[in-house]
C-alpha cells in the first residue's frame, strides 16, 4: 500500500521531529503519543453492545490520554466494513477499532481476506457466551429435556435463530449440537436480523431455540415472554445465576462466546501500542468499566496483546473447523 | 416540526426541505408568486400544528392496544405488512401506477446489492467492501430528491429564477376565513395522515402525495389546483404531520420505520436503552410517555419557533440562487458523510442525484423508489425466513391468524387495483 502525506501529517511528523530531537529520549514516547484526537472504529451500529463497548472504553481511555478518542461506527457487510477500515488505517496509533469475534469467521466464508493476523492487537476486553432460550410457554422447562426433544425429533423438525447463517450465534448452535453427537444441521437454523428480532420471533411462536447471549435475550426474559436454559460457558453468569452452564445441566463440556477487544492495523509501533495497552489494561480494572458492563450483563475478561493473539488464533481454528463441518466455509 | 419547516423553502424557493413537502411545492410556490406568500406560510404553520396533535392523540390512545397484538407478529406478519407497504407506494402513492411501479422496481433491484440478508451472501458488489455493506437509504434520499432539485435549479440558473421577496409580516390573517370553508380537508388530512403514517415503509412523504390527490379528487373546484390554491396545501400539511404521530405507531410497537425519520429515531431509543418493539410498553411505560409528552410539547411550541423560522428563512432565501444552490449542496454532502462516515455515502448521493434527476424529468416518482429500498430488505429477508421455518410451504403464511387476516387484505387490495384497472380501461375503450 502507498502511504499518503497530507499536509498535516507532514507538519505534525515535522513537528514530532524537531521536538522529539530536543527532548531527552526517556520521554519522547510519552510527549509524542497520541497529540492529536484518535479514532476508534466500531465495525457495529450505534445502540448495539458493540457500540456501547466501543464507547464506554473510549471515554476511559479519553480521561487518561488526556486526547479525545472519537468513536466512528463503519457498519454494514456483516462486519467487513468496520473491519476493514481499521486493518487498511495508517498504523500510527490514531485510528483503532473494536474488533469482535467475525474476524475470526467472516475470512472462511469468503467475505473478505481480513483475518486475526492483519491487526496489532492490544486488548481483549469482553466475551459473552450464548445462552439456550426457549418461549415461557415451552414445554421444556430444562435443558436436559429440550436437548431429548431435540434427539427425539427428525432432522429440521426445530428451528432455531439469534443472527444471520454463519454468524456466532449459529456456530453457537452448531457446536452444541455436534458436542452432542448430532449433525450440524440437525436443528434448522432460521437466519434473523440479530438477536433482538429473534428473541421477538420465539416471542411470537415463530421459531423453537434462540442461541444469543442471555443479556441480549434479557428484555424478553424480564418481560416473562421467553426462558433461558442453560449457558454455554464454562461457569455460570453473577448476574443470571440460576441460569446452569451445560455441563451443569446436560453433562456436555461445550463453551464458545462472542468476543470484543481493541486492535489497531497491521504494524503499529511497539511504543505506541505499549501505551495503548497500559491504557486499555487501566480502563478495565476501573469501577466505571466492571459497572457498566455489570449493569448490561456483559462479561468482562481481559487479555494483553500475547494472550489476545493467542486467544485468537486458537478461536480462528475452531470457527475454520466448525465452520467447515457445517458446510458454511467457502474454503477448506 | 421538521417537515413543517421543509415547507417554507419549497414555499419560497420550490425546493423542498423534506420530500414530505415535495407533494406541494409547486402550488405553494405557485401562491408565492400570486403574493399569497403569508397566507400559505401561515396555514402551513398552523395546520401542521394542528394534524401533529392529531397523530399523537392517535399514537396515544391506539399504540399500547397494538403493543399486545405486536407480541404475536413473527416473520409471516412483517412479509405480510411489507407487501402492504409496497402496494401502498404504487397503488395510491403516485399519480401513474406504471411509472410508480418502475421506480418501486429499481428501489427494490438496488436494495439487492450488499449482502444477502438471509444466506448471508454478497450480491453485486464486485470485491468492493463500500457495497458490501449496501445501498444506505439516507444519501440516497437526498441524491434523488435535494441533488436533483439542484441540478434542475443549476440547469435554470441562467433564467436567475424569480425570488420571493414578499414581507413576511401578518402570517395568520386570513387564516379564520380559510378554517371555516376548509375545516373538512383539516379532518380528512389528519386521519389519512395518521393511518398511512401508521402503515411502515409509507410515512409523511406518502401522506402527503395522498392527501393531495385527495384534496384534489373531491374538491368543488378541482380546477384552480397547480394554480396556487391553498385547499390541497392545507389538507396535505395537516396529513404529512399526522402522518409523523402515525409513524411511531408501527416504530415504537413493532420497532420499524414508518418513515425517514422514525428510522434515526429508532436508533437514537437504542442509544438510549429503549428498545423499541412490544417490549417497551413493558419495560418502561414512563419512557413512553414522556415521549408522548415531548410530542405534544413540540407541536405546540411548533408555532412560536415556525414563525422565528419564517421571518428568518426569508433573508436566507434571498441570497442569489447561484451562491444559495452551493451551499445547500455543501449541506447535502455533510448529511450523506454523516451517515456512512465515509466518502462513500457523498458518492451514494451524487450517483442519485444523476439517477433522480433522469427519472423526474422522465415523469417517474422517486418515492417510490426510496420505498422500495426500505421495504426490499425486509421483504426479502421474512420471506426467506418463513420458507425456511414452514419447510416451503406456502400455505404458512395463511396459517396464523393475524397474518392470514393481513394476506386476505393484501391480495383484496391488489385485486382491487387491478380490477379498477381492467374497468377504467374498458371505459376508455367504450368512450373512443
Amino acid at each position: 500500500m502507498i502511504e499518503r502525506i497530507d499536509r498535516r501529517g507532514f507538519v505534525s511528523g515535522a513537528a514530532g521531529l524537531g521536538a522529539a530531537a530536543l527532548l531527552p529520549g526517556s520521554a519522547r514516547a510519552q510527549a509524542k503519543y497520541p497529540s492529536r484526537p484518535v479514532t476508534l472504529v466500531c465495525p457495529w451500529g450505534a445502540g448495539g453492545g458493540t457500540d456501547a463497548t466501543a464507547r464506554i472504553v473510549a471515554a476511559l481511555l479519553e480521561k487518561d490520554l488526556g486526547q479525545p478518542f472519537n468513536v466512528v461506527n463503519r457498519t454494514g457487510g456483516s462486519g467487513v466494513v468496520g473491519h476493514s477500515a481499521i486493518a487498511t488505517a495508517a498504523p500510527d496509533g490514531y485510528t483503532i477499532g473494536m474488533i469482535t469475534v467475525e474476524i475470526t469467521m467472516m475470512h472462511w466464508q469468503g467475505l473478505t481476506e481480513l483475518a486475526p493476523a492483519s491487526y496489532t492487537p492490544l486488548a481483549l476486553m469482553n466475551i459473552d457466551p450464548p445462552g439456550v432460550q426457549v418461549n415461557a410457554a415451552s414445554p421444556y422447562k430444562t435443558i436436559k429435556d429440550l436437548a431429548d426433544a431435540i434427539k427425539a425429533a427428525p432432522a429440521g423438525k426445530f428451528k432455531a435463530s439469534g443472527t444471520g447463517q454463519g454468524g456466532i450465534w449459529h456456530l453457537a448452535l452448531i457446536g452444541w449440537l455436534q458436542a452432542m453427537g448430532l449433525k450440524p444441521d440437525h436443528v434448522a437454523w432460521v437466519p434473523s436480523n440479530g438477536a433482538a428480532p429473534a428473541m421477538q420471533d420465539l416471542a411470537a411462536g415463530g421459531i423453537d431455540v434462540v442461541t444469543c447471549s442471555v443479556p441480549e435475550a434479557k428484555a424478553m426474559i424480564d418481560a416473562g415472554k421467553a426462558r433461558s436454559l442453560a449457558i454455554m460457558a464454562p461457569e455460570r453468569n453473577p448476574q443470571f445465576k440460576d441460569v446452569p452452564t451445560l455441563k451443569e445441566g446436560l453433562g456436555v463440556d461445550y463453551s464458545v462466546g462472542a468476543w470484543r477487544g481493541i486492535a489497531g492495523p497491521k504494524g503499529m509501533p511497539a511504543d505506541v501500542a505499549a501505551t495503548l495497552t497500559a491504557a486499555l489494561k487501566k480502563a478495565y480494572d476501573s469501577a466505571e468499566f466492571k459497572d457498566f458492563m455489570g449493569s448490561r450483563g456483559f462479561g468482562v475478561t481481559f487479555a494483553d496483546p500475547a494472550g489476545f493473539a493467542a486467544y485468537m488464533d486458537k478461536g480462528d481454528k475452531a470457527m475454520g473447523e466448525a465452520m467447515t463441518a457445517a458446510g458454511l466455509a467457502k474454503k477448506s | 416540526m421538521a417537515i413543517f419547516a421543509g415547507d417554507i423553502p419549497a414555499a419560497m424557493l420550490r425546493m423542498p426541505g423534506t420530500p414530505a413537502s415535495a407533494a406541494y411545492a409547486d402550488e405553494s410556490y405557485a401562491m408565492a408568486r400570486k403574493g399569497q406568500l403569508e397566507l400559505n406560510l401561515g396555514v402551513n404553520l398552523v395546520f401542521s400544528a394542528a394534524g401533529g396533535l392529531v397523530g399523537v392523540g392517535f399514537l396515544i390512545v391506539a399504540a399500547p392496544m397494538l403493543a399486545e397484538l405486536a407480541i404475536n407478529f413473527s416473520s409471516f406478519e412483517y412479509f405480510w405488512l411489507a407487501c402492504l407497504g409496497l402496494m401502498c407506494a404504487i397503488m395510491i402513492g403516485s399519480a401513474d401506477p406504471l411509472k410508480g411501479f418502475l421506480s418501486l422496481i429499481l428501489g427494490l433491484g438496488v436494495g439487492c446489492i450488499g449482502i444477502d440478508p438471509a444466506a448471508g451472501f454478497p450480491r453485486f458488489t464486485f470485491g468492493n467492501v463500500d457495497l458490501l455493506s449496501g445501498i444506505n437509504f439516507i444519501p440516497t434520499m437526498i441524491g434523488v430528491f435535494a441533488v436533483s432539485e439542484l441540478l434542475r435549479g443549476a440547469v435554470e440558473i441562467d433564467k436567475a429564477g424569480y425570488l420571493v421577496q414578499d414581507k413576511v409580516g401578518a402570517l395568520f390573517r386570513g387564516l379564520g376565513e380559510v378554517t371555516r370553508k376548509y375545516w373538512r380537508n383539516f379532518i380528512r388530512g389528519s386521519l389519512v395522515g395518521t393511518l398511512i403514517g401508521a402503515l411502515p415503509g409509507a410515512g409523511a412523504d406518502i401522506a402527503a402525495w395522498v392527501s393531495y390527490a385527495i384534496a384534489k379528487r373531491f374538491s368543488k373546484e378541482p380546477e384552480k389546483f397547480g394554480t396556487g390554491h391553498i385547499e390541497g396545501v392545507l389538507e396535505s400539511t395537516s396529513s404529512n404531520n399526522a402522518a409523523v404521530g402515525g409513524a411511531w405507531i408501527p416504530a415504537l410497537v413493532f420497532g420499524i420505520p414508518g418513515d425517514s425519520i422514525t428510522a434515526i429515531v429508532i436508533g437514537v431509543l437504542y442509544m438510549k436503552n429503549m428498545n423499541p418493539g412490544p417490549t417497551v410498553f413493558l419495560q418502561n411505560p414512563q419512557f413512553i410517555y414522556a415521549v408522548f409528552i415531548i410530542f405534544i410539547l413540540a407541536n405546540l411550541l411548533m408555532v412560536p419557533l415556525g414563525y422565528i423560522a419564517i421571518r428568518g428563512a426569508r433573508r436566507l432565501l434571498g441570497v442569489p440562487k447561484n451562491v444559495l444552490l452551493p451551499l445547500i449542496l455543501l449541506f447535502c454532502i455533510v448529511g450523506s458523510f454523516a451517515m456512512t462516515n465515509s466518502p462513500y455515502g457523498i458518492v451514494l448521493m451524487l450517483v442519485f442525484g444523476l439517477i433522480g434527476w433522469f427519472l423526474e424529468e422522465q415523469g417517474v416518482p422517486v418515492a417510490p423508489l426510496i420505498l422500495g429500498l426500505v421495504l426490499g430488505e425486509m421483504f426479502e429477508q421474512n420471506f426467506m425466513t418463513s420458507m425456511i421455518k414452514s419447510d416451503g410451504s406456502f400455505l404458512a403464511f395463511f396459517a396464523r391468524p393475524i397474518a392470514a387476516v393481513l394476506g386476505v387484505s393484501t391480495l383484496a387490495i391488489i385485486g382491487w387495483t387491478l380490477f379498477g384497472a381492467l374497468r377504467g380501461r374498458g371505459d376508455k375503450i367504450a368512450v373512443s
